[in-house]
């Protein structure tokens, strides 16, 4: 050992160092990687923040939509107005429209006033009206109409009270409202205030929301998300019946069997712009040719399912890849080896290897096409169906129907408060099913998933 | 390039089971296979030596067609089995497969039980009549792969779940449930430790006695001790070919001698 050996690389002497103190280089170091330390908390943090804060937001302004205000009146069916000729005629008791019951809810709701020991503040009782919804005068021809052999009894309904005295109940309607709003004045708050002490209203959970028909402009306390939900569902099945075999079968093709070539990379190619492409070129894609060259009916449930499938393909046919492709080549070597042919080596060994992946991404491409809205206002998906099921859609795939981002597009474009609540309350509805998706795909993948 | 004419070598007592004749294989436009001729017997063990990159994978991949799965692979000359081409057009690789079993490198197992990874071959190729058919057969091919005693107690648990050299033996109990003829091992010993290592060139020695077996390795030792015959590969070409004893004892070409000394490879 001379000398010359024992000198470091960089020449000169070594400096006798102590292991217990740091070196500028190490320090600078050690800093900077605290300092990435910080950065990625904070971006994980800021993450969080606006998922908490959204979350927030949708629960707070969400979840008044699912309980709505109720009254339960004594309605008096009087005979001179139902029947005026007596002879219980089912055809001339249809013949009294909902504005024939119209007095008999203002007679109830002043007898409700009385009943109480509430004075009426107005000097009509027909301002009483507005404090109920329109749609108990429909409610309770509909029970006439099926029992009118109570005609001339009072009868207890259960109705829905009008959405400005639901949104005072709930807070969103106060009294400095008022002075922009034509619909209602203080006095009606007042007798909401003395009904509620009465106990006459009750905020109770609304089942109409969840499973309802969509209603008109004026009456927002009726609306529900049920038929659009339901022409969700048919999409869905449409979208799961096309997306799924097309896109497996494709990317088996792609993957397995199709030789490499200019024009499997082309395909390769366009397959991966398309998934990039705007979801609302393919709503004017499906209006050109599914609407307006092929002419399927619009509005309806298939040709959304239509215009989704095209939209999933390229998800699904990307996951379907990358997961036939994470297939170890040994297992494809394994099979060929003991002599089994392509196919059989596909499907009865990588297939079934493949599968948490493919079900994963049909999943996934599934919820996607499930929150897309904007090829649903190309090709009309938001039909105003106010009947509730059945009657709304007897045939399913080929009526007119809604969506459910669709629907909630439509009750947050309208001007009624009560309507952006539901929109919001739609909203948690969309994303329960989102997540209940995304969990089907978690446990999927858990369960088949094995190790080889 | 040929420089050992086997006809000199050979102590001939089996008959010839595979010949190769001007095989030429390209990747591309690399010639990894140069001009190899060889007569593979019957009920012999031949071992495939030779450095890294030499072709002997490449070559042992030819004699099932497994090459065929590589695109861009082009195989030149004849490879006869019994006489009859394997590249001609009308044979079927599937078919060329269950007469040419194979065992790989790394032991892979599907990922399914014990019994099914055995069942697999026989159940594509209609060998089985029946479930106690079909019982026999994995029996069979089990004791043939000398692990029935280790897993018969939990032929239904996953293959995956053996050790390493099980696995491999897994593998090759299941390469001869569908009878083959030949058995081309592919470095099979290479992801095993020395205990397993040699289960497996213990069961080599006894499948000698129904199939011809072609393994390729790099461990010399063990050429040494499986094979009856032995190649020597070097850049694409074929070196050497004769009998084991003779190529490490008294090597004719002065490259199989610098690589079984140890100074080229």
């Amino acid at each position: 050992m001379t000398d010359a050996t024992s000198t470091p690389p960089g020449g000169g002497a070594r400096t006798k160092s102590s292991l217990m103190t740091l070196d500028n280089r190490v320090r600078r170091r050690n800093a900077a990687e605290a300092r990435f330390r910080a950065y990625g908390i904070a971006a994980v943090t800021v993450g969080l923040i606006f998922l908490a804060l959204l979350l927030f937001a949708i629960v707070r302004n969400g979840v008044p939509a699912f309980t709505q205000t109720f009254m339960t009146i004594p309605v008096e069916l009087k005979a001179d107005k139902l029947d005026k000729n007596g002879n219980r005629d089912i055809e001339e008791i249809k013949k009294v429209s909902t504005f024939g019951y119209k007095p008999l809810i203002i007679d109830a709701m002043s007898r409700t006033l009385a009943d109480n020991g509430i004075e009426s503040p107005f000097a009509k009782d027909k301002d009483l009206e507005k404090m109920v919804s329109a749609s108990a005068s429909a409610q309770i021809r509909d029970f006439v109409i099926a029992n009118p052999g109570r005609i001339g009894e009072t009868v207890d309904f259960r109705v829905l009270a009008s959405s400005r005295v639901d949104g005072y109940m709930k807070g969103r309607v106060a009294r400095e409202d008022l002075a922009r709003d034509k619909n209602l004045d203080a006095e009606h708050l007042d007798v909401t205030d003395a009904l509620n002490e009465a106990g006459v209203l009750k905020r109770e959970f609304n089942w109409a929301f969840i499973l309802g028909a969509d209603a008109s402009e004026s009456r927002p306390e009726q609306a529900g998300i049920g038929v659009s939900m339901l022409g969700s569902f048919f999409m869905m099945l449409v979208v799961l019946g096309l997306a799924l075999p097309i896109g497996v079968a494709a990317s088996i093709y792609l993957e397995e069997f199709a030789p490499k070539n200019r024009w499997t990379d082309l395909i390769e190619v366009n397959i991966s712009n398309l998934a990039a492409v705007p979801s609302i070129v393919f709503g004017i894609l499906g209006l050109a040719v599914f609407i307006q060259f092929a002419h399927l009916p619009q509005s309806a449930p298939l040709v959304g399912g239509l215009v989704l499938t095209l939209m999933t393909l390229p998800t699904i046919i990307i996951s379907t890849r990358a997961s036939l492709k994470a297939v170890p080549p040994s297992i494809r070597d394994a099979a060929l080896g003991v002599g089994a042919s392509k196919m059989q080596s596909v499907f009865h060994h990588v297939l079934p290897l493949a599968m948490p992946g493919i079900l994963t991404g049909t999943i996934i491409g599934l919820a996607q096409a499930l929150g897309e809205t904007a090829p649903l206002l190309l090709i009309g998906m938001v039909g105003y169906i106010a009947s509730n099921y059945p009657d709304g859609i007897a045939s399913g795939f080929l009526d007119p129907n809604s969506a459910m981002p669709a629907q909630i597009y439509e009750w947050a474009k309208r001007a009624d408060p009560a309507y952006y609540e539901r929109a919001w309350g739609g909203i948690i509805i969309l994303l329960l099913f989102l997540m209940t998706m995304n969990i089907i795909a978690i446990i999927l993948r858990r369960r088949f998933e094995r190790r080889w | 390039m040929y420089d050992a004419p086997a006809s000199e070598q050979k102590v001939t007592q089996n008959e010839t089971k595979i010949a190769a004749r001007n095989v030429q294989v390209f990747y591309g436009s690399t010639h990894a296979i140069k001009d190899v001729n060889v007569e593979i017997e019957d009920k012999t063990v031949t071992a495939f030596i030779g450095p890294s990159g030499c072709g002997k994978s490449t070559f042992l991949r030819c004699l099932n067609r497994m090459n065929d799965t590589i695109d861009i692979c082009r195989v030149e000359g004849d490879i006869l089995l019994d006489g009859e081409d394997i590249y001609d057009a009308r044979v079927d690789p599937v078919q060329l497969r269950a007469k040419v079993g194979m065992v790989f490198q790394k032991p892979n197992p599907f990922p399914k039980s014990i019994y099914d990874n055995i069942a697999y071959g026989p159940r594509i190729h209609g060998l089985a009549k029946n479930k106690a058919d079909l019982d026999d057969i994995v029996e069979k091919s089990l004791r043939r792969g000398a692990i029935w005693d280790e897993v018969k107690d939990r032929l239904h648990a996953p293959g995956t779940g053996l050790s390493g050299g099980q696995q491999q033996r897994l593998c090759i109990a299941r390469a001869v449930a569908t009878e083959p003829e030949v058995l081309l091992m592919d470095e099979p010993c290479s992801a095993l430790d020395p205990i397993a290592t040699g289960q497996v060139e213990e069961l080599i020695d006894e499948l000698r006695e129904n199939y011809s077996v072609v393994i390729v390795t790099h461990s010399m030792q063990q050429a040494a001790r499986v094979s009856q015959k032995t190649a020597f590969f070097h850049l694409g070409n074929l070196v050497e070919y004769g009998e084991t004893g003779q190529i490490f004892t008294n090597p004719v070409d002065p490259r199989t001698e610098s690589y079984i000394t140890g100074r080229i490879g």
